[in-house]
């Protein structure tokens, strides 16, 4: 497997506290890779060390097959939770020294600030400080900063929070892009939906260890119970309940719909089919909502979490 | 390398192009300038006002021998007792009443009862050099009328009389004089104080700029860029030239402003010192103060401290960053910035106690040497001459302390940086220095 970056057990003390327990991640080449977990479970340490801001103390990073190194930060782009920027520089300006701290001559960087401010319409923006700016502005100036340099490694730390729905999703399709142009994307967030539609691979960080890590389709096939949520539409909806009860295991279901049926989640024995479930509920009623339920990153999230409890 | 002289050059530009900066740096000449100039148009107003004295003598001794000077008048009043002459000196709002009483005999008279009893009389308080000034004046008319009563002949002993001024010289044979070892105080305390100062302004220039960082969190994308360490230092040369740059345009702009101040309103200083010296004499003042200058170590003192006063603000701004970095706003780093004051202040308060006592002495000696006050106690002793090794040595002992003390404030700087929330105890510090 082709692996950009590999998280080779990687231990972090700070004192006696623990922030990362002998985590292993492997984080596929062009992938757009979610980094999970609750609050203050190791996620901005491990992000920190692969940006060498911490050194780990034990285990190894390797970064495109080469042990990580300093080297290696003008391939990486940063963007933190915690935004910042200079509030009294001028947004051109500190742009342009970010861009040549990672590595890009001023006039290459000059020219490419030029693109992305016309590509985000906020060429205007050059002369101003950033104390002038909203926060989506000063926002968008961070995210320009952050991709500035085509790095080949992307770490994004919430980088939807701050923005409308629709500078969210311009931002969502950079990313997509990036990535569709060989970036490796490293994403930590708690907006699942974002993860939903975003990642392929993700890794779930709990209390220090790694709890869960994959491709998240192979994760969901692991998490599916065989559950499938139908409508039906009968005179006595009931009676009709009764009917299927003998055959397969129901429970209430709730979903939106235009009329009254039936609602039901119904799960597969082991010997049981979905053909089956489907023929036995259209000869008895008229079937008007099939599906199967696929366990949401949220339910994964939430569930692997409890059960670490 | 690169990034340091990039983190250098934003640390720089962005001091000095910053309006207070600039407002400060070019206000700052003029106030001093203009601060001296008003303090000796103080002064020169204060004297020029005359003293209205009225005297009423009636012993009758100072007939015509106290006259009036530039800054008292004396008017006689005749024949009067004390309460009509007090009525009458407040009714005339003088300055104050010189009261002598009545004597027995013309003759035979008894100049030390007399001088006794004489009374100065006034609303308020007089003023030291006023009195003085009266003392003195009557003390000679006084003391001479008692020479001729008992048989001396003033001018004989006015001529006999020796005044003297020791030649003073060192062993290297170079003249010294009382002017010399005022202007080696002087020089002593002044460089001393502005060390000081320098220090402290500079350094809390540094602590501002590292909490900057540290609140707009950006810190955390520079630090993802280069080594904390890097920036640290980076941040502590570009405030060093930005001191330099401006020291050097506050002593620039002050010599030409007091140089066009001085051509334009004619204030020379022998004007303002002419109260109670004539003109040869403040000249010879003036032109053995210059001497005096002259004849102080002044390319040792500069070179010393240009090289003390980097060092040393290397040294405490390597501290202050590290306060910066530990804590979340100003208010909470008064709480470390105290005792990393107390060693420049102690310095001070040495250097100012015991250097011109003994400028070699064993406390000064001692203090010099020290690195944490080492760059104020030497640039006090400095103007009195000490051996170069001495402060090579002392020198050496600075620089590889700011080794240590970068090292010492690098780890708490890095850790710092990313530390969020509350304020951080000394325990804290310690723990951040294993992490």
């Amino acid at each position: 497997m082709n692996n950009f970056l590999s998280i080779d057990s990687v231990s972090k003390h700070f004192g006696d506290y623990k922030a990362l327990n002998n985590v292993s991640v492997d984080i596929p080449k062009g992938s757009i890779f979610g980094l999970l977990g609750p609050n203050g479970a190791g996620k901005t340490t491990l992000i920190r060390i692969i940006n060498q801001i911490s050194i780990p103390d034990t285990g190894k990073v390797m970064f495109n097959g080469e042990p990580l190194s300093p080297k290696h930060t003008k391939n990486i782009g940063y963007l933190p939770e915690e935004r910042g920027l200079y509030k009294s520089m001028k947004v051109g300006e500190q742009a342009l020294y970010l861009a040549q701290l990672k590595g890009m001559s001023r006039v290459d960087a000059k020219k490419q600030l030029k693109y992305w401010f016309d590509k985000f319409e906020i060429g205007e923006w050059w002369d101003k400080k950033i104390i002038e700016l909203s926060k989506g502005m000063a926002q968008k100036v961070q995210f320009i900063v952050t991709v500035l340099h085509k790095p080949s490694l992307l770490i994004f730390d919430e980088p939807f929070s701050g923005f409308d729905p629709i500078n969210a999703n311009i931002i969502k399709d950079e990313i997509l892009q990036l990535r569709d142009e060989g970036s490796t994307v490293i994403f930590s967030t708690h907006r699942m939906e974002s993860v939903e539609e975003l990642c392929d691979h993700i890794a779930l960080i709990h209390k220090s260890n790694k709890v869960l890590d994959g491709n998240l389709n192979d994760i969901k096939r692991q998490y599916k119970t065989n559950t499938f949520e139908v409508g039906l539409v009968s005179s006595d909806n009931k009676k009709l309940k009764e009917i299927i009860s003998t055959k397969f295991q129901t429970a209430e279901a709730n979903f939106r719909s235009l009329g009254n049926e039936l609602k039901l989640n119904v799960s597969l024995k082991p010997d049981q089919t979905s053909n089956e479930l489907l023929n036995f509920l259209s000869s008895n009623s008229e079937v008007n909502h099939f599906m199967e339920v696929v366990p949401s990153a949220n339910d994964i999230f939430i569930q692997t979490i409890n059960n670490q409890k | 390398m690169n990034h340091t002289r990039l983190i250098i050059e934003r640390e720089y530009l962005t001091q000095v192009k910053n309006k207070k900066f600039i407002i400060i740096t070019l206000l700052i000449p003029f106030l001093i300038v203009g601060g001296g100039l008003f303090i000796s148009f103080l002064a020169n107003y204060n004297s020029d006002s005359i003293k209205n004295i009225s005297v009423v003598d009636n012993s009758g001794v100072l007939e015509n021998s106290l006259l009036s000077s530039e800054t008292i008048t004396f008017s006689f009043l005749e024949d009067l007792n004390e309460e009509e002459a007090k009525l009458i000196s407040q009714d005339r709002n003088d300055d104050g009443l010189i009261f002598i009483p009545k004597i027995e005999s013309a003759t035979n008279i008894d100049y030390v009862a007399l001088s006794e009893s004489i009374k100065f009389i006034s609303e308020e308080a007089p003023t030291i050099t006023m009195i003085n000034s009266i003392e003195s004046k009557l003390e000679e008319i006084l003391t001479n009328l008692n020479y001729t009563s008992v048989g001396l002949d003033v001018n004989t002993i006015e001529e006999s009389k020796i005044y003297l001024s020791i030649f003073q010289e060192s062993f290297e044979g170079e003249e010294t004089t009382k002017i010399d070892s005022g202007m080696k105080v002087i020089f002593g305390l002044i460089l001393g104080l502005l060390l000081y100062m320098f220090v402290f302004i500079y350094g809390s220039m540094i602590l501002r700029s590292v909490l900057e960082e540290k609140t707009s969190r950006i810190v955390e994308i520079i630090i993802s860029s280069v080594k904390p360490t890097q920036l640290m230092l980076g941040k502590i040369i570009g405030t060093s030239l930005v001191a330099f740059t401006q020291i050097f345009i506050w002593i620039a702009l002050s010599l030409a402003i007091s140089t066009l101040a001085s051509s334009f309103m004619g204030v020379s200083s022998s004007e303002l010192n002419s109260v109670d010296l004539n003109d040869a004499q403040v000249a010879s003042v003036l032109d053995s103060a210059l001497t005096a200058i002259f004849n102080l170590p002044l390319l040792n003192i500069l070179i010393a401290f240009i090289l003390f006063f980097i060092s040393g603000l290397f040294l405490y701004g390597s501290l202050f960053a590290a306060v910066g970095a530990a804590v979340d706003s100003e208010t909470d780093a008064n709480q470390f910035m105290l005792p990393l004051s107390m060693p420049l202040i102690i310095g001070l308060y040495v250097g100012m106690f015991t250097v011109q006592e003994d400028p070699s002495g064993t406390i000064p000696t001692i203090f010099s040497h020290i690195p944490f006050t080492s760059p104020i106690v030497m640039m006090m002793r400095i103007p009195y001459g000490v051996p170069i090794y001495e402060q090579i040595i002392s020198l050496s002992i600075l620089i590889a302390t700011f080794f240590g003390t970068v090292w010492f404030a690098a780890k708490i700087y890095r850790v710092g940086i990313l530390m969020y929330g509350q304020k951080p105890s000394y325990k804290d510090l310690y723990k951040w220095l294993k992490y």
